[in-house]
Formats: C-alpha cells, structure tokens, sequence
C-alpha cells in the first residue's frame, strides 16, 4: 500500500471521527413540554411570542434583560429571560426560534431567531430574500 | 377588464426575451454538443459556428432581460410584482441594482450575465476545447433559463419570472378595479440592509466567483466526454482567476457582515457563508493538484473529481440559500419560492453526468503508479489538497443538518456554539495548512536532496519562530474560554501562519531571486498566512468594551465574573444623552443625533474620551428604520481604525423622550442626616458644603455655592450620590439640580429656611423618563487589517500567477 493510500485513509478516519464527536453535540428542535423535560439541556424551541403577556425591557433599568412568554402551537406557555438587549420588530414576529435551556421552569435564552410574516420581508436581518404570495 | 395605467409593453418584451433565451441556449447546447463529436473540420466549424450564433442570441437575451428589468424598477413601474416588492420611490440611484440580488430572479440574471462573459473569453480563447466546454457553458444558460420562464407545464410550475404582474399574483379585492394603479403609489422597497455600498459590488463579484467555478468543470468535462487530458495547463489561469474572485467575493460579504450588520464579526459560521467557503477551499485544492499533474504527471484523477466537485458545490449552495430550508438555522437565506424540486434538479443534472462519466473513464485517465517521494512537492501539494477537501467536507456535512432532517425524517439541530463546532476543528485544518503552505514551496517536484531542502528552510523556520513566540509572549492571547488545549491549538496555529508568511517571503529571495513576476504563488501564500493570523489573533482577541459595569444593572456581580446570571452576553450598555458613562478605559457620551433625509438613516454621535487623556474620537453608528411593513430599525455599526485594530460599535436600542415634562418637583424641608422616600427607595441628606472643591466646575469663582450632600439608596440596595446646590452671586440665585438617572430623580436645593436650625428645603422630581437614551454594544477588534490587506496580498498573488501562466502559454503555444 502506498504511503498516499494511508493518510488518505488516515485523514477520512480523522475526518468521519470528527463528525461522530459533532453528533454528539447537536441539539434538537422541541416544544415546550418536551423542552421542561429536559431541563437543563440545551435545544432550540419553536414557538410564538405571547402578546397577551407584557414584554418586559427597559433600558435604563438593565439593558442586558429581555423577559417574556412564549407559546408553542401546543398552547403550554414559558416565561423566557434573554440577557441581551430586545431584538427590533419582535412583536411583529411570527415565530421565534430559541436557543438556550429550561431552567427552574424558566427558558434562558442565548439567541433569538425572529421569523416575521411573509406578508412583510421574512427576517429583518436577511440578506436577501423574496416574498412569498402576498 | 381593462386597467388603467399599466405599461405592459416592458413585461411583454421580457417575456420574450426570456423565452429567446431559453430556445437559444438550447439550441447552443445542441450545436456546441455535435461540434465536439466531429473530427472532420469543416463540419464541426459549421457546427461550432452555429454554437456560436445561438450563443450570441443568449447573450443578447441577457443582456435586455437585465435592461427591462432594470427599466421596470427604475421606472417604478409597482404593476409588476418585483418592483413593489424590492423596490421603492425613495431609493437612492446607486441602490437600484441591488434590487436585483434582493430577488432570487434577479441573482439568477446575474449569474446568466457572468456566465456570457466568460463563454465569450471561451470562444475566443480555447481553441481546440471550445466546443466541449462551451456544451456546458451553453447547457448552463438553458437551466439557468429555465429559472426564470415562469411556466406551468402540466400543473407543474417551472421557474418564476420577473415580469409578473402584481394582480396575478395577488389575492385583494383592489385588483377588481380598473384603476387600482392609483392606490399603489409606491413599492414595499429594498430591505434596509441591502441598502450599503458593499451590497452593490457584493453580489456581482461573488456571483462572478459562482459562475466561474464552471469553467475549470467545463473542462473537465469536456475531457471526459473526449477522454482526452491535455486541457489541464489551459484550465489552470481559470482556475486561479476563480479562486481569486470567489475568495473576493466571499471576503466582501465578510466585510459587509463587519460594517453593516449587527452580528458584531466579520464570519459567524452561518450556513450562507460556509455554503460559499466550501467550494472554494475544493477549488483551491484542485488548483493544487492541477499544478502537481502538469509538473509530475501525478494527480490528475484527483483533478478532475476536485473540479467537478467544486462546482457540484456552488450549486448545493444555490439550493441550500434559495430553497428556504436553512430557514432555521440561517440568518440570510431567500425564501422559498415554491421551485425546491427544480433548485435540487439543477444540482443534479451536472452532478450525475460528470460523476458517471468520471466513474467510466476512471480507469483511462492517466496516473503513474509509482509512488511519490516523501521528498517531493507533489506529495505534499497532494495531502494539503486532500486537507482542503476534507475540512470543506466536515463543513458542508455540519451545515446540512436542515437536509439531514429533511432526508431522514430527524430532529436535529446545530450545537449550543455553533461558532466552536466549526472552529475545534477548523483550526488544525489552520495548523496543518499553514505548515504545508509554509514548506512546500522548499521542495522540488520529483526529488529533493535532503540537506539542501533543510539547509534552505532552516533560517526561515527560525525566523517564523521567534516572530511567532513574540506574539505569543508579548500579545496576550490568552483565550482560556475553550480550555488550555484550545488555547495551546491557537498558538501553534499563530506559529504555522506566521511560518507561512515568513517562509514564503523568504521563497521570493531564495526560490525565484527576487522575481516579483514569478512568485505569484509566494505572494498569494503570504497573503493566505496573513489571513489566517489575522483571524486567529482578531477571534482570539475580540474584547467587548461595553461590559456592563455600571450601576445600572441590578444584578450586583461583576458582569465578568463567571457565575454571573446575566451571563456571557452582558454586553450593552445604557448611554443617557449628554451624560459621560464609565466604559472600561473610556468616558463614552451620547451628544446628538441627526436624521439624514437622503439615505434615510438616523446617525448617532457618540463621544469617545480616553481617562487617560490620550485619546479622543468620536463615532457615528447609525439605525435606519424598517421598510416593508416593518417596525423597529436596523442599525448599521460604525468603527474607528487604528492601524492595529478597530473599535467597533452599534447601537442596539433606542428611546425618544417624547412625552413633555408635566411632573412638577415636590418641596421637602429637610435637615442634615434626615432621610427622604421617594417612589423606590430613600435619600439621606449627610451635609452641606459650601464651595466644595469637587463641584468646582459647576459655579464661577465669583459665585458662593452651597451643595448638598446626599445619598440614593434604592430599594434594591443600590447607592447613587447626588449633589444638588444653588449659586449666589450678589442677589442673584441659580439653582444646579442633579440628576440620578436610572432613577430618574431629579433633586434641587431650593433654599434655606431656617439657618440655625439648619432647615432646608429640597425639591425631589420624579419623571417617567428623563431623556433620550440608547443602549449599544462596543468591541475591540484587534489585526482586523490585517485580514483585509491579507486578502489584497493573496489576489495580487493570484493575478500575478495568472498573467505568468498566460504569458508561458502563449509561448509554448508553438510546440503544444
């Protein structure tokens, strides 16, 4: 066998052993029941921002804390806590992905990915996109 | 029914320029096709000729698509579809184009625009491959074509034109009236942040680098169809040119990402950009072993499968980003348009015939089968490659997780940090490419002695690592967030990139004497090492400077401490207008703000002053407000540039004092030691001075100022001193209120009622907001020039590189 054959061989073992460890720390997309069940585990949840609910931020209180509820098409409901200043145009959104974990029935959040109406531009940080049917 | 108003016409011409196109390229295809089949000269000219025809037609087709459409938006004609959606009235002339690239048809016109400029070079230049790389040049046009038609073929939409009306495509009852023209005055316009200069050269540079990633696979697989290799020293200036221009256009949408959006960085990882990177680093890879086939005669196979993949890969990315399926996970994707089918087909119908033509000529593409010596730069060229190739694979399968889901019906999601899954990994891809890049310029193809490549390599290697154990020793890289084994790969990786640079610097002297003309590769690995470098330092070092340390926060600990419950991003901070905030070794302050009606943007002045004394600027972020039925704004950072580094800030928040001030102060008799409630908390009075050194600033030397001592405390426990007083000059009484802002208190001495008692008299007001505020994010972001002026050097290398393969060919022209 050729030395090239072995560090090819060498090099895709490498490389398949590099996504098997990645596998290990992928997340996954949950509800908000599912997400209280695996309390202190980090997943992304998919929900809507309950507008019936206030949404709490003041910048001269603490511009590093964003609270509010989220809803999931379920109908189960979470208080949400965002250490960041609140996101432009978040009532307006559709739907919200979060990242972050459930912590003592609370979602901490570390991202907020806003999905607005198609109606309007899909994503007020989109770089190009097209609207659907209006 | 008749409507009133529309110009129909333009659309009309469109569509017949669409459909010309997609006859014309068909018709291309064909000809160019049975040109490369025949041996006999005078029938395949006829062909080729007729290729050449239809190939024109194309180009024409193209070319008054783009005018039209271009006539349409600039016209505001709101009756088609694209120009109410991307476009609008107030847009500045130099942003129409960009309304092209907002829109999936009008990146597509881009690409088809490109891909007519390099089949002209082609035709011109290609000689004897002309016919089998413009049947792909041709066969690419008719896809491409066939994205923007806009026809249902048996219930089953094909493409989406850019000439629709918007009544069609619309469901409102205003459309039932003959006049309801009248109603749409204006378009829903460009998105605010296409609105940068970057995103009118952005696009059509990247959209350059996509479309000529067919060329090296166009000759490719031209040789394929002939079995014949000899296009590989013709094919290498294109490969080079592409990776030039891709690298540009990829580093471009990086320093828009840095100046323009608010993500704070120039790459994040995001699907987009990685969907971008991972051809180019293939396409790297087959120039590498491009160069090792025509110099050793070793790696063609290889080759070919670098080349075909690369392109494979442009369009896996113009899937992934049209199809709408990295909704979730990307930031910028365009949504889908409902041609998902179509976008995986036109992967497809390239990717399946080169690779089944590759699987049967496998075996007749030449490669010798005696192994390479570990002392020869073929070898070594040959693993980088295979590096490049796996690195971009790692990526690529990480990015797919969207079509994983899709595929196999699972849940899964990318990692808590996203950013450290890419770059664990990426940077002993960082390591291993910076040393082979370093080194392998010192060997020879076929055989090098030993001792001559040691001696010629040592000085350099020396050089690389003092330079490099000065930068780690003395640049206090210590990024201890990922754990020491991390920290210790960021060093190493500084020491490979520094030996990169050193060694190919050296190269020019030792390797080619000297030849500026000849070292395109040194000058383009140079800037490649600069890049790396500067990524791991600008990364590794990246300081946030608005950590909030003041006491705003109601969370008591020290926001870098790291149990902190705010957690890691406490980054913004509140700035009151007209008052100086403590920001680590800066007093910030919000002094104006000023709307600019032409670009529609609200710029914000913010005062940096240095506590030292030492330093002193100011800086003009802006926000520009949200189109598109949008509330809110989208901010654009601004930065200040030193020459080794950036400071770099955006605003992340804003209020307006809108409501005018109907709070009237209440008037309190107080006394020394006395306390005072107020809505959240108490105030305690601890003494009275008169002209009290600290107030100095306040009062003229010829006036008697008496201040007032006082303490906030809040119900949270938080203490604010606050140092009311009142200036006397002969009978004439100016009163100096203070203010505590994050409580919005304001406190005024108003006067002395009893002097032996020592009775006063405060004035405590309490508003719902006292003024106008904003909360931004700054960051230190050292070498950052150095990425941009590495990304300079490496396209200086590569157009260097190219005009010398050029200048070889046309000399060796004669006996090839």
């Amino acid at each position: 066998m050729k030395t090239t054959h072995i560090i090819i061989l060498v090099f895709i073992a490498a490389a398949i052993a590099v996504l098997v460890q990645y596998s290990g720390d992928l997340s996954t997309y949950e509800t908000i029941a599912s997400a209280k069940e695996r309390e202190g585990k980090f997943v992304n949840l998919i929900a809507k921002i309950d507008k019936q609910q206030p949404i709490e931020y003041d910048a001269i209180k603490n511009p590093n804390y964003l609270s509010f509820t989220a809803v999931d098409t379920l109908g189960n409901t979470i208080k949400v806590i965002y250490h960041d200043a609140k996101p432009t145009d978040m009532e307006k959104s559709e739907r919200v992905v979060l990242k972050g974990a459930v912590k003592e029935g609370v979602f901490n959040c570390t991202s907020i990915l806003l999905k607005c109406p198609s109606k309007y531009k899909d994503d007020p940080k989109a770089m190009q996109q097209l609207q659907t049917s209006n | 029914m008749n409507y009133i108003g529309e110009h129909l016409l333009p659309g009309q011409i469109g569509h017949f320029f669409a459909v010309l196109s997609l006859v014309a390229s068909l018709l291309a295809t064909i000809s160019f096709f049975k040109a490369s089949q025949l041996e006999l000269q005078n029938e395949k000219a006829v062909w080729q000729k007729l290729g050449r025809i239809a190939f024109a037609f194309v180009t024409i087709s193209v070319l008054a698509l783009f005018g039209t459409l271009y006539y349409i938006i600039s016209n505001h004609l709101f009756e088609y579809k694209y120009a109410y959606t991307h476009s609008d009235r107030s847009l500045q002339v130099e942003y129409l184009l960009s309304c092209f690239w907002e829109g999936q048809e009008g990146s597509f016109m881009l690409w088809s625009f490109w891909n007519c400029f390099l089949g002209w070079i082609l035709i011109a230049k290609a000689k004897k491959w002309e016919a089998g790389t413009m049947t792909v040049m041709s066969f690419i046009q008719f896809a491409i074509a066939t994205m923007l038609i806009g026809i249902y073929f048996f219930d089953v939409k094909v493409g989406s034109s850019p000439f629709v009306l918007l009544r069609n495509e619309m469901d409102a009852p205003i459309f039932s009236r003959p006049d309801y023209l009248n109603f749409i005055k204006d378009g829903t316009g460009l998105n605010t942040l296409l609105q940068n200069y970057w995103m009118v050269i952005h696009p059509p540079i990247l959209f350059l680098g996509f479309a000529s990633t067919i060329v090296p696979f166009a000759f490719a697989f031209a040789g394929l169809m002939k079995n014949e290799h000899d296009w590989t020293k013709q094919a290498l200036p294109w490969a080079s040119f592409s990776a030039a221009i891709l690298g540009t256009g990829i580093m471009m949408g990086a320093a828009w990402a840095y100046e323009s959006l608010s993500f704070g960085g120039y790459w994040a990882w995001d699907p987009v950009e990685n969907a971008s990177l991972v051809p180019w680093l293939t396409l790297v890879a087959g120039l590498h072993t491009n160069l090792v086939y025509k110099s050793s005669g070793y790696s063609l196979r290889p080759t070919y499968f670098f080349y075909i993949i690369s392109f494979t890969l442009i369009l896996y990315s113009t899937f992934l980003t049209r199809s709408g399926i990295l909704g979730d996970t990307s930031v910028h994707a365009f949504t889908d348009l409902g041609m998902n089918t179509q976008l995986l087909l036109f992967v497809l119908v390239f990717f399946l015939p080169a690779m089944l033509l590759y699987a049967i000529r496998y075996k007749s593409i030449p490669s010798i089968n005696k192994e390479e010596s570990t002392y020869s730069r073929e070898f070594w060229m040959f693993i980088g490659s295979l590096v490049l190739f796996l690195s971009a694979a790692v990526i690529i399968v990480k990015t797919s997780t969207p079509v994983w889901n899709k595929l196999f019906g699972t849940n899964i999601a990318p990692p808590e940090d996203v950013e450290f899954a890419h770059n664990q990994i990426q940077i002993f891809v960082a390591i291993l490419i910076g040393l082979l890049t370093a080194a392998t310029q010192y060997l020879k193809y076929k055989d090098t002695p030993t001792k001559v490549f040691y001696k010629k390599i040592a000085v350099p290697t020396l050089v690389a690592l003092v330079v490099s154990l000065l930068i780690s020793f003395l640049g206090n890289i210590d990024y201890y967030k990922k754990g020491p084994g991390f920290l210790g790969a960021i060093h190493v990786a500084i020491f490979c990139a520094v030996y990169a640079i050193v060694a190919n610097t050296a190269y020019i002297w030792l390797g080619v004497k000297g030849k500026i003309k000849a070292a395109g590769a040194s000058v383009a690995h140079i800037g490649f090492g600069m890049v790396l470098l500067a990524i791991l330092i600008s990364s590794s070092k990246k300081t946030v400077l608005s950590w909030n340390t003041t006491g705003v926060s109601p969370l008591q600990v020290d926001p870098k401490a790291k149990n902190n419950p705010a957690g890691d991003p406490a980054e913004n901070l509140t700035l009151f207008k007209g008052v100086a905030t403590d920001m680590g070794r800066f007093m910030v302050t919000y002094t104006m703000d000023t709307t600019n009606p032409r670009d529609r943007k609200r710029y914000f002045e913010i005062d940096f002053k240095s506590k030292k004394g030492d330093d002193h600027f100011k800086l003009y972020p802006d926000v520009i407000k949200n189109n598109k039925g949008m509330e809110g704004f989208a901010a654009n950072p601004a930065a200040k540039h030193y020459w080794h580094k950036d400071i770099f800030v955006y605003i992340t928040s804003f209020q307006e004092n809108k409501n005018a001030d109907t709070v009237q102060f209440n008037d309190i008799p107080v006394k020394v030691k006395d306390t005072i409630f107020y809505s959240n908390g108490f105030m305690v009075l601890n003494s009275v001075a008169v002209n009290p050194a600290e107030q100095k600033s306040l009062y003229e030397p010829d006036e008697t100022a008496v201040f007032l001592d006082m303490t906030v405390i809040t119900k949270e426990g938080k203490r604010y001193s606050a140092t009311p007083g009142v200036a006397l000059k002969g009978n004439d009484l100016r009163s100096i209120t203070d203010t505590v802002l994050s409580q919005s208190l304001i406190v005024k001495f108003n006067k002395v009622i009893d002097q032996k008692e020592g009775k006063l008299e405060i004035g405590i007001k309490e508003t719902g907001s006292i003024t106008d505020l904003l909360t931004l994010k700054v960051y230190e972001f050292p070498m950052i020039n150095m990425l941009w002026l590495g990304i300079l050097v490496m396209v200086v290398g590569f157009v260097l590189s190219i005009i010398q393969r050029v200048k070889l060919k046309s000399k060796s022209a004669a006996t090839f």
